[in-house]
């Protein structure tokens, strides 16, 4: 009973979105005011639907309605409440719920945040998230129900896949949904405005802190992601080119050229048809991104769907909603103009090449990721494209664009001089020099990558220090304290962002350059020397966990006879779905990670014999550490006053 | 004028710049490219005599020897099999008789030295390049069949 209740709510909910998109668009074009008067009451009714079926979903895996198909194959009556959780949104259709949801969720924040835009504008934007929403909701009743019934109902579910049922991935897909979703509100913005025809400074500083709001969510998704593969499937890496993780870098990339564009069509007002493009192409690839990982065209541990009709759906749906906005741009992007013009040498060139080499970058993981799925498709044989190939491509094109990261907050608007930079920035090119030689020197190790990825975090790290300074000097008075507080958080929020990226980049490279690596044989007693470091098995202990079995190794690490910690990696059997998983465990500290995972058990040799790889990875933390720093920096941009709306007369 | 002049080449500057990156990229791309072969197309001398490339199918049962790290295992798409070896840590669902997809380099003496093996996620699910080798080999076997019919 309660779940047809939801299904009911989803099918109610598709007639109140398509009224919610209708009305007001019939309005916009017969300019007949009352129609826009539907925009916000049917939104908030939409979306209350959405929700209501999405707590009946989380109510059914709560009391573990085996009745319901989806929560059959995800769940199980053992699974802990926590990874019920995730498990919600651990399939196709819970996570295409959920995806519908979080739009929900921006549409009734834009209701509440955005009423101080013009009625007009107000109710095309909410008309276009509808659009959105009737789209997502066709799918799910079309191809995709949640709430589908069993005819039988089994004793017992069949679990979720062991290696969701973890706390990361309770957060994971939320975070990383918030951005996907949140850059359908830039969307949106630049639909409505096209619509419009109208986009100005306003404009930009509206639709500004809804996308960095994206961004955020996306980055942070991002770096939550990178954690749980690197401790959750067991063999310590953080980013693999996975064609999944692709499909959230590119829209993350795109976003970053946008909040950057943004900036210059809201301080300059300049770049507006570019703005405008980016916004469309954010939003583009996150569809993309969703089409990827969810049509089962991927085989990983994302991709769920293996029935042709919602790969088809997603296509078409791909394909109106891609080349309906761009056409709209054909159409409508000479109205908005391209802007005021600049010099060749200013920190609006200089955000317009940071912009080219994101778009850039962002193509060269397009093709990397599209031409396997491409090939495979035509039916030409079955490729895949090498980490190499990202690996060297991705640090070529991003070289010169964190260059210009440093020139760019120092230069001026409009026109900025050589000679003014260069003696600007000349000690931190020196500096950053020194260190990038000084540091593989005390590590021992010096390569081309090494010296590249330190000379560029060096270098981001000192310009963000000479940004800082030259602020300083321009107020003549007040305490030190007074006058950064007297930046404004907007400032602030940028500097940390970049600094973020920078203690990232340190990050990677320490942990690119310097990691170590060992898969050793240990017999129970043995101590083996590794990288300074003793490691002595103890030997195995049995384990019973709430739904699994595990073998926990023990490994007492020690340095110069002082003891370093306790290792305890596990062999887990995952009873519903007999699925072995390795957890491995991790001692973690500022500047190193100790890592141990077991392999297996060797056969024929003496009992308690298994094989066992060692990892030690340099300054790995700080990859997430500084993509906190960058989420953190945007949450501070976010919260300047000088975006809060005020009122403007209707 | 001067500054006319100063902006065009400065364009064609910008252009070249972009055409040297477009070909670097290219070549990049078409050097990492890892192809598909299933053991049949191996034997049939399909695959590149250099380079990486992937092999799939099922773990021969009963095929996998284990010395130390080192692992030996042969893989079958039904109509034929290859012998691999690899050095480390196998996959959790790295098991005889289920889809597997290794990648690496066949040596002069026809082993295949593997340097990643993969295989899946989730215990039901066959690797699609696994499942098209099957497949390629189900095709194979009945063509045989029809051949010596005649």
């Amino acid at each position: 009973m309660i779940p047809d209740i939801g299904h009911y709510a989803l099918m109610i909910a598709l007639i109140v979105a398509t009224l919610q998109a209708v009305l007001p668009l019939a309005g916009l074009s017969s300019n007949n005011k009352k129609l826009f008067a539907f925009a916000t009451p049917m939104a908030r009714l939409q979306s209350l639907l959405i929700i209501i079926a999405f707590i009946i979903l989380d109510y059914s895996f709560y009391i573990n309605d085996f009745s319901i198909l989806y929560v059959a194959n995800t769940s199980n009556s053992n699974l802990p409440i926590i990874f019920r959780l995730a498990a919600i949104w651990g399939g196709h259709e819970g996570s295409i719920l959920f995806w519908v949801t979080i739009l929900a969720v921006w549409t009734l924040a834009v209701t509440f945040f955005a009423k101080e835009l013009p009625l007009r504008f107000r109710s095309t934007l909410i008309a276009v998230m509808g659009l959105i929403t009737v789209g997502f909701l066709l799918f799910i009743l079309m191809t995709s129900n949640p709430f589908e019934r069993l005819a039988f109902i089994p004793i017992d579910g069949r679990d979720l896949n062991p290696l969701l049922q973890d706390p990361g991935m309770v957060f994971h897909p939320p975070l990383l949904y918030m951005g996907y979703v949140g850059f359908s509100v830039a969307f949106a913005f630049a639909i409505a405005a096209l619509l419009d025809g109208r986009l100005d400074v306003t404009w930009a500083r509206w639709t500004r802190p809804w996308t960095t709001a994206a961004w955020v969510f996306l980055t942070l998704g991002i770096a939550l992601g990178s954690r749980w593969a690197y401790y959750e499937l067991g063999w310590g890496g953080w980013w693999f080119w996975d064609a999944v993780e692709n499909a959230s870098f590119m829209p993350w990339l795109i976003g970053t050229a946008l909040i950057h564009s943004l900036a210059v069509t809201e301080k300059r007002d300049a770049f507006k048809s570019w703005t405008v493009l980016l916004s469309i192409c954010a939003f583009s690839l996150s569809l993309l991104g969703t089409f990827i990982v969810r049509s089962g065209v991927l085989t990983s541990v994302h991709a769920f769907a293996t029935d042709p009709s919602r790969g088809l759906f997603i296509l078409v749906f791909l394909a109106l909603v891609i080349g309906g906005a761009l056409l709209l741009f054909a159409l409508r992007a000479p109205t908005i103009g391209l802007g005021e013009k600049f010099d060749l040498l200013s920190r609006e060139s200089l955000l317009l090449s940071n912009n080219v080499v994101l778009f850039t970058a962002t193509g060269a993981v397009l093709l990397g990721t599209l031409y396997p799925l491409v090939i495979d498709a035509m039916g030409l044989g079955k490729i895949s494209v090498g980490p190499p190939y990202f690996d060297v491509v991705f640090v070529a094109i991003m070289v010169p664009g964190i260059f210009l990261m440093g020139v760019g907050p120092i230069a001026r608007w409009k026109k900025a001089t050589v000679p003014e930079l260069a003696g600007k920035l000349k000690w931190a090119l020196a500096i950053s020099i020194v260190s990038a030689l000084l540091v593989p020197s005390v590590m021992g190790k010096l390569s081309l990558m090494i010296f590249v990825g330190l000379l560029m975090a060096f270098w981001v790290m000192s310009s963000v220090w000479v940004s800082v300074n030259t602020r300083l000097q321009a107020i003549p008075t007040g305490t030190l304290r007074e006058k950064i507080s007297s930046f404004g958080p907007a400032f602030n929020g940028m500097l940390l962002a970049h600094f973020g990226l920078a203690v990232f980049i340190v990050g990677v490279t320490m942990v690119k350059g310097y990691e170590q690596e060992s898969d050793l044989v240990m017999k129970k007693g043995e101590t083996k020397l590794i990288n300074g470091y003793a490691f002595r098995f103890e030997g195995i202990k049995p384990l019973r966990g709430a739904n699994y079995v595990a073998k926990q190794g023990q490994f007492y690490v020690s340095k110069d006879g002082q003891p370093v910690t306790l290792l305890t990696p596990e062999k887990r059997l995952y009873l519903a779905q007999r699925a072995v998983m390795t957890e491995a465990s991790i001692s973690v500290n500022p500047v190193r990670d100790i890592y141990v995972s077991l392999g297996e058990e060797l056969e024929g040799e003496q009992k308690d014999t298994w094989s066992v790889r060692v990892y030690f990875k340099p300054f790995v933390q700080w990859i997430w550490l500084g993509c906190l720093l960058m989420g953190f920096g945007g949450i501070l941009t976010m919260v300047d006053k000088r975006y809060r709306l005020t009122k403007v007369v209707k | 004028m001067k500054s006319r002049h100063k902006r065009i080449a400065i364009i064609v500057a910008g252009i070249a710049l972009l055409a040297i990156a477009a070909t670097l990229l290219l070549q990049s791309f078409q050097s990492n490219l890892v192809f598909f072969f299933s053991p049949t197309e191996v034997i049939q001398g399909k695959s590149p005599n250099q380079g990486n490339f992937r092999v799939g199918g099922l773990v021969v049962e009963g095929s996998v020897k284990r010395d130390g790290t080192k692992v030996a295992f042969q893989i079958t798409d039904t109509a034929n099999s290859m012998n691999v070896i690899f050095t480390g840590i196998l996959p959790d669902l790295f098991k005889e008789g289920k889809g597997v997809v290794a990648q690496g380099t066949q040596g002069a003496d026809g082993v295949f030295v593997a340097d990643q093996v993969l295989a899946k996620h989730d215990e039901n699910y066959m690797p699609p390049e696994a499942a098209d080798a099957l497949e390629k080999a189900q095709q194979y076997n009945a063509n045989k069949a029809a051949g010596e019919d005649k």
